[in-house]
């Protein structure tokens, strides 16, 4: 069922009766290509671009509550292109222009809305970082535009500017930043799967994995078995129970990021806007509520719910720059287990072993990188070979020496 | 969360600075044979266990004592608390 404006037209006038589900809800079959573990964002467009790009679709993707229960929507739905190094930059800019045509390409409304993102820079050496990250993002294709704060003060003339202690001074604003609906992607790149064969199976714990002579042939289920030629993991903030399933310890720890949304306000917000002297982001949704986050709570977690210290400290962060919202008063908030990698860096990667693939480690990045990182994952999977632009995300690039440490905090994952 | 230090009393933990799996005081030899391996596995693998977890917090709002907490990381429960100081002297012995 293709959607459109004369759709809903037809269906209004007809009581809305001929609406079907988008997905089907199919029994497991006994053997697939490839197995997907994690029906969340990425787990999904892995399955979507297997079958849509890569011509497999005998793809299950498995998951073990319903799909878009995790990270997917428990994000603060920003997306951006705007880091620094080269083995990052070039992979989110991907992520940014597949986010620009996703939802003509998957004919699903997933309101993506390029209003901008702008981190505000407080003093002369943070501006002057700044200037370099901007030069890295317009080398990648990405722009990015650096307001001095008379220009700062006409397109957000509530910020802090005179505040004593971090005086704002500006900010590097990249235009096509901005926010998509999170759980619309989910559902989008379901449909999209589910409409090119792939079997979303869902209520489907993975219990085991299926080990033959080291090769891995299938995974063990709350419904049963499953044999598949190839077993992708992608569950983030669970990705380390998945791997001690097959004996292999990974370079993550699992900690908790909390988020909140504010009652419904007037629009104020022209866009998200984020911190510089401490770690608070924002944004508006359609809706009118604010929604906002800061850091992770800082120890391991597998609780979806964080302690009330960071959300103190969250919210000092925004009244140090915008005290307009003292007011506002909070309508929820949640929390999700993201994969805290050591460098701050994901992994697309085989495993040690055969047949055993692994997506994760996205810290708290990997909502933006939804789109590239299914891509770039379902092209390692059919082809056995390295996506160019994901090609530096391996397992081992501790050992070689090889890290992408954005923030150059070293092995201390609650840092990054 | 509440730390029940050995010496100061339950403390909030908003006190204490986390640094991770109590694993990191269990430094391997410098010149053992593959102590280039072991260093990587050290510094860079984590168990990361969904249940009872040993780790490090460092008393910095306080007495700036190093403890060993046992803590659950799905419910949060702080079930023990000890001084790296008296674990890694008992090892000694």
């Amino acid at each position: 069922m293709k959607y459109s404006a004369l759709k809903i037209f037809l269906e209004g006038l007809t009581g809305n009766k001929g609406w079907k589900p988008v997905w089907r809800e199919p029994e497991p079959k006994e053997e697939y290509d490839i197995i997907v573990i994690g029906g969340g964002g990425h787990g999904l467009s892995t399955a979507y671009y297997l079958a849509k790009e890569f011509g497999i679709s005998n793809v299950a993707v498995l998951e073990k509550g319903w799909i878009g229960s995790g990270n997917i929507g428990r994000n603060t739905t920003i997306i951006r292109s705007n880091y620094l190094l080269k083995a990052n930059q070039p992979f989110y800019e991907l992520s940014m222009q597949m986010w620009e045509n996703l939802e003509q390409e998957f004919n699903y409304n997933a309101m993506v809305s390029q209003r901008g993102i702008m981190n505000l820079y407080h003093n002369d050496p943070q501006r002057d970082a700044f200037v370099r990250r901007g030069n890295a993002m317009k080398l990648s294709g990405a722009g990015a535009v650096l307001l001095n704060e008379k220009e700062l003060r006409k397109v957000a003339p509530f910020l802090d500017f005179d505040n004593a202690r971090f005086p704002i001074k500006g900010a590097l604003c990249q235009p096509r930043g901005g926010t998509v609906r999170h759980d619309a992607v989910a559902w989008g790149y379901a449909r999209g799967a589910d409409s090119l064969g792939v079997d979303i199976i869902q209520n489907c714990e993975v219990t085991g994995l299926n080990l033959d002579k080291g090769v891995c042939v299938g995974v063990e289920t709350v419904r049963g078995p499953i044999k598949a030629k190839k077993v992708a993991i992608c569950v983030a903030g669970s990705s380390s129970n998945l791997m001690r399933m097959a004996g292999l310890k990974l370079p993550i720890e699992s900690h908790v990021l909390q988020a909140f949304v504010s009652e419904g306000l007037k629009p104020a917000l022209p866009g998200v806007i984020t911190f510089g002297a401490g770690h608070f982001y924002v944004s508006q949704s359609d809706k009118g509520g604010l929604v906002f986050g800061g850091d992770i709570d800082g120890y391991n977690s597998y609780a979806q719910r964080g302690n009330l210290p960071t959300l103190e400290d969250v919210c000092e962060g925004g009244m140090a720059i915008m005290p307009m919202i003292g007011r506002a008063r909070l309508l929820r908030m949640w929390g999700g287990i993201m994969d805290m990698s050591m460098d701050g860096s994901p992994f697309i990667d085989k495993t040690p072993i055969d047949g055993l693939y692994f997506n994760g480690g996205w810290c708290y990045g990997g909502f933006k990188a939804t789109p590239a990182s299914g891509f770039c994952y379902a092209h390692l999977l059919a082809k056995d070979a390295y996506h160019p632009k994901a090609a530096k995300f391996k397992l081992d690039r501790f050992r070689r020496g090889d890290i992408i440490d954005e923030k150059g905090q070293g092995a201390q994952p609650n840092l990054h | 969360m509440i730390i029940n230090h050995p010496y100061l009393g339950p403390r909030d933990a908003s006190e204490f600075v986390y640094k991770g799996d109590a694993n990191l005081i269990n430094r391997p030899n410098w010149d053992s044979k593959n102590s280039h391996q072991q260093f990587h596995d050290y510094l860079y693998l984590r168990d990361n266990p969904e249940g009872e977890h040993k780790e490090l917090w460092y008393h910095e709002q306080g007495d700036r004592s190093w403890l060993i907490v046992t803590r659950n990381t799905i419910t949060h429960e702080v079930l023990d608390v000890k001084l790296v100081r008296d674990v890694s002297v008992g090892k000694r012995k």
